[in-house]
């Protein structure tokens, strides 16, 4: 107990601060240990896994500062509630040299330390980002020089797949092969559109006249999602389709299946370019 | 004027503003075109369509436009249709219009179609020059995309008003597919086909009943 004006009172900041403690060691290896395998995004891809673990360090270090607003708040809710009709004013606060250093210097050196440990992640990591990075990326991921070029060309209001290094075939569908650095080449036909594959942490725009790049490594096989994550019009919402992530044996023959499925149109199909605007604009109407 | 007759008045304003409102939000989310069935009965039934360059009528005389033709015969301005659930669709499209060429020219290959094929003015295509294209007809969740060949620009006769008829220039495309479950699904054209819209994709290409619809399987 202190005491003001010779009244003897609780030490309030103790006890705030026993409880955020309690509360603190309880929640952050529940958050790290039990929810954080199931946060976003799923575990498809190399670069989702570093997107996951990067969600976990932010959850981890969110929660003790939203518990220690909580239980200040809640504290003062039952602690220091007026209950008569009096009106007083309450004993003066006085600045705490200590307590305004050790916030200002705890809040700078979490928000340092995620700049620093995130640009590191970004640029240094082994795995490039998953995002789109524009035409000229800067968080390489190794062996980038021999990633799988795959075009995602967005268009009012679909997704087409071009493969360069299989004659330049387009498909309706995407398949991309396990344990396979893949170097998505996001591109559009006409309007701003996003090409969001959340299972694999990707989401790049389609920006006409630009070569969007995003890379990925598929850690194994399975269906994943495809959604259009910019307004584009009309039938913006039904932009959506499957994708697959498939053994290497698999994708094989399925990239055959679909050159002979596609061989009438190739020759048809403009030069492979890493983008498509405005040429060939053809007139229209 | 009164106290309570300036109250009545602003009431009634008020009201009347608010009226005009709630009628506008509900026209608009009311208005659809009609619904047309194909003619037949399950598991085989026909859709008739055609395409115009132009609608010539109100309130978009200058948009390009599909019409749909009524299990009477007569054309509706209209691009919902209804077909069976697990049925055969045998499609004719009287096409109007002129080519434009396709802004992606992988379109130009039919597909989902039964046999992979269309057929045009009598003969059978896998593939049609994207050049020669005028429209398409698409409905993706069945993965069905054809390609419709325009009329040449120096044909006689051309169509500026609908609805057009056969002693018009023409191109008929026919062709089959199959429905499954049932569902609402889109359709659309891919060619960028908006005369006077930005890049071609403004109006009738973001308007149901004109460039795009519904196909509703049930």
């Amino acid at each position: 107990m202190t005491t003001i004006a010779g009244e003897p009172v609780p030490r309030h900041g103790v006890r705030i601060f026993a409880i955020w403690l309690v509360l603190t060691a309880i929640a952050v290896p529940l958050i790290v240990l039990v929810l954080g395998p199931h946060l976003p995004p799923p575990h498809m891809t190399v670069e989702s896994v570093d997107q996951r673990n990067a969600n976990i360090v932010m959850t981890a270090l969110l929660v003790p500062i939203a518990l220690l607003v909580l239980v200040y708040f809640i504290y003062s809710f039952v602690f220091f509630r007026e209950t008569t009709d009096a009106i007083v004013d309450g004993p003066p606060i006085k600045g705490h040299a200590g307590a305004q250093l050790l916030w200002i210097v705890l809040t700078s050196t979490i928000v340092l330390a995620l700049a620093v440990w995130g640009s590191y992640t970004l640029i240094a990591g082994a795995h490039g980002a998953g995002g789109g990075q524009g035409p000229d990326p800067a968080a390489k991921p190794t062996g980038y020089q021999h990633a799988l070029p795959v075009q995602v060309i967005g268009q009012q209001w679909e997704w087409t797949f071009r493969y360069p290094t299989y004659g330049g075939i387009e498909t309706r569908d995407l398949a991309i092969p396990e344990h396979t650095l893949v170097a998505f080449h996001v591109t559009s036909l006409d309007v701003t559109h996003s090409f969001w594959a959340y299972e694999l942490g990707v989401k790049a725009d389609a920006v006409p006249g630009v070569d969007n790049i995003a890379y990925v490594n598929p850690r194994h096989t399975g269906l994943f999602q495809i959604r259009c994550a910019e307004l584009c019009g009309l039938w913006h919402g039904h932009m959506s389709k499957k994708g697959r992530i498939l053994a290497s044996s698999a994708f094989q023959a399925w990239i055959s299946a679909a050159q002979k499925k596609n061989a009438s149109i190739v020759k048809y199909l403009p030069k492979y370019s890493r983008v498509y605007y405005p040429a060939p604009l053809r007139r229209a109407g | 004027m009164s106290r309570a007759a300036r109250a009545l008045a602003v009431a009634a304003g008020v009201a009347f503003g608010t009226a005009l409102i709630v009628y506008y939000i509900v026209s608009y989310l009311t208005v659809s075109p009609p619904v047309v069935a194909a003619t037949g009965s399950k598991p085989r039934v026909h859709l008739t369509l055609q395409t115009v360059a132009s609608f010539g009528n109100p309130p978009h005389p200058d948009w390009v436009s599909y019409l749909a033709r009524d299990p009477h015969g007569k054309w509706v301005h209209s691009t919902v249709l209804r077909v069976p659930a697990y049925s055969t669709v045998d499609v004719t499209i009287y096409q109007f219009d002129t080519a434009t060429g396709l802004r992606n020219p992988f379109w130009g290959q039919p597909r989902g179609t039964i046999g992979g094929t269309i057929n045009v003015d009598g003969k059978t295509f896998n593939v049609l020059n994207p050049d020669l294209a005028s429209h398409t007809f698409a409905i993706s969740d069945l993965g069905v995309s054809v390609p419709l060949k325009g009329v040449a620009d120096n044909a006689k006769n051309q169509c500026s008003v609908a609805p057009c008829t056969l002693s018009e220039a023409h191109t008929t495309v026919t062709f089959s597919f199959k429905t499954g479950k049932p569902g609402k699904l889109r359709w659309q054209c891919f060619v960028p086909c908006a005369f006077g819209f930005p890049l071609g994709f403004g109006g009738p290409m973001q308007s149901i009943g004109w460039m795009d619809g519904y196909l509703m399987v049930q």
